[in-house]
C-alpha cells in the first residue's frame, strides 16, 4: 500500500512537469498553429544554460535567472522571429520539420559545446523524506509538484483573470475579430513563445535533478508532453495539465506493474485509444473539419 | 521549343543513370555504402511521398515499415531462405500492417493521424527491442548473407550497390507507373478535397487504406535491402528518428513531386558526409541547412524549381500576349 501511494506521489511529480511542458506546447498550438517537435530539446537546453552559467562563476540563483532569462530570449524571441515568422504562413508540415531539424540542431550543439555525457544538476529542493500520513514521501516530489502547481495557477490566473490574458486568449480564438476590436495580435503571439519559454526553462530545472543533464534526454521528455497534450485535448490548457498528470501516473504505475520492458508502450496505447475514440481529447472540445 | 525541352529532359536522365552506373565503379568500400543506402533510403522516401506526398495523409511511421521489412529479411535469409521469398514476405507484411494503419486515417486526420502514427511507430520499436526470441533483442541479428542473382554473387560492394540502384529503377518505373494511372489521380484527389472526392464517387475508405499500404509497402521494400546491405542489424536505426529523418527527405525534396525523394535522400545521407570535414559539427550545420532551405521554400527543393517554371512560363505567355497586342494594335 505504502508502494502504491510513492508510486502516486512520484508520477503526479513527474506528471506536473509533464503538464509545464504539454501547457507550453499547446500553447503555441492554439496561437499559431506550431507543432513544435523541438519542445522536448526546449526542456534539456536551459539545463545546459544553467550550468555554463556556474561554470563561469555565477553562484545557482544567479545561474538559475540568467538560465531562464535566456532560455526566454533564444528559444522565445528568436525562435519565433527567425523561425516561426517566416514559415507560419505556409501551413502547419514545413514549419513541424524545420522544428525536427531544430531538435537536431539544438541536441548536436549541446554535444559539441557541452558534454556527451550525463552531468549532474543540483536540486533547488533539498533531498531527503518528511513523514505525511504515516508515509515517506521524498522532499524533491513535493518541492516539484508545489513549483509546478504554483506555475500552472499562476498561468490560468494570467490567462483568465487579467485583460493581458483576455486579449491573448482572444488573439488565439479568432485572430481576426481580435485585430478589429483593437488587440496587437503579433505581440500576444510573441507573448505565448516567451512564456512556453518560461514553462520549459521552469521544467528544466525541476526535472534535470531527476534524470541528469543530457543531450539526448529532450526525446522522451517530448514525447511524454505531446501525448500528455493529445490525451488531456490539444486545444484547452486545462485539458495539457490532466494530461501531463495523467500519463505521469500511468507511467510510473506501468513501470511497477507492467513489465519494465513495455512500459514505454503504455502511454501510447493508452494515446491510440484516446485519439481513436475520443480525438478531440479527455477535455477538449471538437475542432469542425475544415474541409 | 518544348519538344527541345523534352529531349534536354531525357538526355539529362540518361546522363544521370550513366553516371549512377559507371562513377561509382571505382569507389572504395565507404562510398559504395553510402550510395547504396541512398538508393535504398529512396526507396522509403518515396512510399512516403506517395502517402503523404500524393494522397495527403501524413504518417510518422515510415521508419517501422523499414524496420518490418528489414527484420523479415534478416529472419529468412539467415535461416536459408533466399532474399527474394524474403522480399514477398516483408512486401506483403507490411502491406497489411500498412492497410490496418491505415484505419486510423479514415477517422482522423493531420496532427492527430501523425500522432496516432507516431505511437505506431515507438511501439514497433519496442517489439523489435523485446521480443528477443524473434529479433535477437538488443544484440540483434549478425552475419545477415548477401543474396546470389541469377548465379552472381553480390558479397563484394559494388555488385550489391547495384542490386540496390536496380531495385530502386524497378520501384521508380512502378511508382511512375502507378501516379499517372487512375489511382494516381485518385490518390491527388484525395489530397486536394476529400469531401469533393467523394461526391465524383472516387471510394476515399479504399483509396485511404491503400495510400497506406502501398506506401508502407515501398518502406518493406527498402528494409529488405537494408539488412542485407548492413549485414547485421539491430533494433536503433528503426526508432522514431529514422521516421522524422524520412519525413523530412520527403518534404525537403519537395511532397509530391516525383523526384522529390531522390533529391530528399541525396541531402539526407550525402550531405552530412560532404560535411564531414567539419567534424562534430556537420549534424549542425546539416540542421542548420534544413531549417534555411524551409525558410527560403517550404516546399522544398522542387518547389524552388516548379516556382521558377511557372514564372518563366507566365513570362513567356505575358511576352506572346504583348506581340500578339501590337499586332494587334498595328493591324488595326
Amino acid at each position: 500500500m505504502s508502494n502504491l501511494f510513492d508510486l502516486l506521489v512520484a508520477g503526479l511529480a513527474t506528471g506536473a512537469i509533464y503538464a509545464l511542458v504539454a501547457v507550453g506546447f499547446t500553447l503555441l498550438w492554439q496561437t499559431s498553429q506550431t507543432i513544435n517537435f523541438a519542445q522536448g530539446e526546449f526542456v534539456m537546453l536551459p539545463a545546459f544554460l544553467m550550468l555554463a552559467a556556474m561554470h563561469v562563476g555565477a553562484p545557482f540563483w544567479l545561474a538559475i535567472i540568467l538560465g531562464i532569462l535566456l532560455s526566454m530570449i533564444l528559444l522565445g524571441l528568436a525562435f519565433k522571429m527567425l523561425l516561426v515568422d517566416p514559415m507560419m504562413r505556409h501551413g502547419v508540415l514545413p514549419l513541424a520539420i524545420a522544428t525536427m531539424a531544430l531538435a537536431i540542431g539544438i541536441k548536436e550543439a549541446v554535444k559539441q559545446f557541452f558534454s556527451a555525457e550525463a552531468s549532474p544538476f543540483p536540486s533547488i529542493v533539498p533531498t531527503g523524506d518528511i513523514s505525511i500520513l504515516g508515509y515517506a514521501v521524498s522532499l524533491q516530489s513535493i518541492g516539484v509538484l508545489v513549483v509546478a502547481i504554483l506555475a500552472v495557477v499562476g498561468l490560468t490566473t494570467l490567462l483568465s483573470r487579467t485583460s493581458l490574458g483576455h486579449q491573448m486568449q482572444a488573439a488565439a480564438q479568432n485572430p481576426t475579430v481580435a485585430r478589429i476590436i483593437g488587440v496587437p495580435v503579433e505581440r500576444m503571439i510573441l507573448l505565448t513563445f516567451v512564456i512556453n519559454a518560461f514553462l520549459v526553462a521552469l521544467a528544466s530545472l525541476l526535472i534535470t535533478p531527476i534524470y541528469l543533464a543530457k543531450f539526448s534526454s529532450g526525446e522522451v521528455l517530448g514525447q511524454a508532453a505531446f501525448i500528455a497534450a493529445i490525451v488531456g485535448g490539444f486545444n484547452q490548457v486545462r485539458g495539457a495539465i490532466a494530461g501531463g498528470l495523467l500519463i505521469g501516473v500511468l507511467d510510473n504505475l506501468a513501470a511497477a506493474y507492467v513489465s519494465t520492458q513495455y512500459r514505454a508502450a503504455v502511454p501510447m496505447i493508452f494515446l491510440i485509444v484516446v485519439i481513436l475514440f475520443r480525438p478531440q481529447g479527455l477535455l477538449g472540445r471538437a475542432e469542425e473539419r475544415t474541409v | 521549343m518544348s519538344n527541345f525541352g523534352k529531349t534536354l529532359k531525357i538526355v539529362l536522365g540518361l546522363a544521370v543513370v550513366a553516371a549512377l552506373i559507371l562513377v561509382p565503379m571505382n569507389f572504395n568500400r565507404y562510398g559504395l555504402f553510402i550510395l547504396s543506402q541512398w538508393a535504398v533510403m529512396t526507396i522509403a522516401a518515396m512510399g512516403l511521398n506517395l502517402t503523404l506526398g500524393y494522397a495527403g495523409q501524413v504518417s510518422l511511421a515510415q521508419g517501422a515499415f523499414v524496420g518490418i521489412g528489414a527484420y523479415t529479411a534478416a529472419i529468412m535469409t539467415t535461416h536459408g531462405w533466399p532474399l527474394p521469398a524474403a522480399l514477398v514476405v516483408a512486401i506483403g507484411l507490411s502491406f497489411a500492417v500498412g492497410w490496418v494503419l491505415g484505419y486510423p486515417a479514415l477517422r482522423v486526420q493531420h496532427h492527430y493521424l501523425a500522432f496516432v502514427t507516431l505511437a505506431f511507430s515507438t511501439l514497433a520499436f519496442l517489439v523489435f527491442r523485446n521480443e528477443s526470441w524473434l529479433t535477437g533483442g538488443i544484440y540483434g541479428i549478425s552475419n545477415i548473407p548477401r543474396p546470389n542473382i541469377l548465379g552472381f554473387a553480390t558479397n563484394r560492394p559494388l555488385p550489391f550497390y547495384y542490386v540496390c540502384l536496380g531495385s530502386l529503377a524497378i520501384v521508380s518505373l512502378a511508382v511512375w507507373w502507378l501516379i499517372r494511372s487512375p489511382w494516381g489521380r485518385a490518390f491527388m484527389a484525395l489530397r486536394e478535397n476529400p469531401l469533393r472526392a467523394q461526391s465524383l464517387g472516387v471510394d476515399t475508405r479504399r483509396y485511404t487504406l491503400m495510400a497506406f499500404a502501398i506506401g508502407s509497402a515501398l518502406g518493406g521494400v527498402a528494409g529488405a535491402l537494408y539488412a542485407p546491405l548492413t549485414q547485421y542489424i539491430d533494433p536503433v536505426p528503426f526508432n522514431l528518428s529514422l521516421s522524422l529523418d524520412l519525413l523530412m527527405m520527403v518534404i525537403v525534396g519537395g511532397a509530391g513531386f516525383f523526384f522529390g525523394p531522390f533529391l530528399g535522400a541525396m541531402i539526407a545521407v550525402l550531405l552530412p558526409e560532404w560535411l564531414r570535414f567539419t567534424e562534430g559539427y556537420y549534424l549542425m550545420l546539416y540542421a542548420v541547412a534544413v531549417m534555411l532551405l524551409l525558410i527560403w521554400s517550404p516546399t522544398g527543393i522542387l518547389g524552388i524549381l516548379d516556382r521558377y517554371m511557372a514564372a518563366r512560363r507566365t513570362k513567356a505567355a505575358s511576352a506572346l500576349r504583348a506581340v500578339a497586342k501590337s499586332r494587334l494594335e498595328t493591324a488595326q
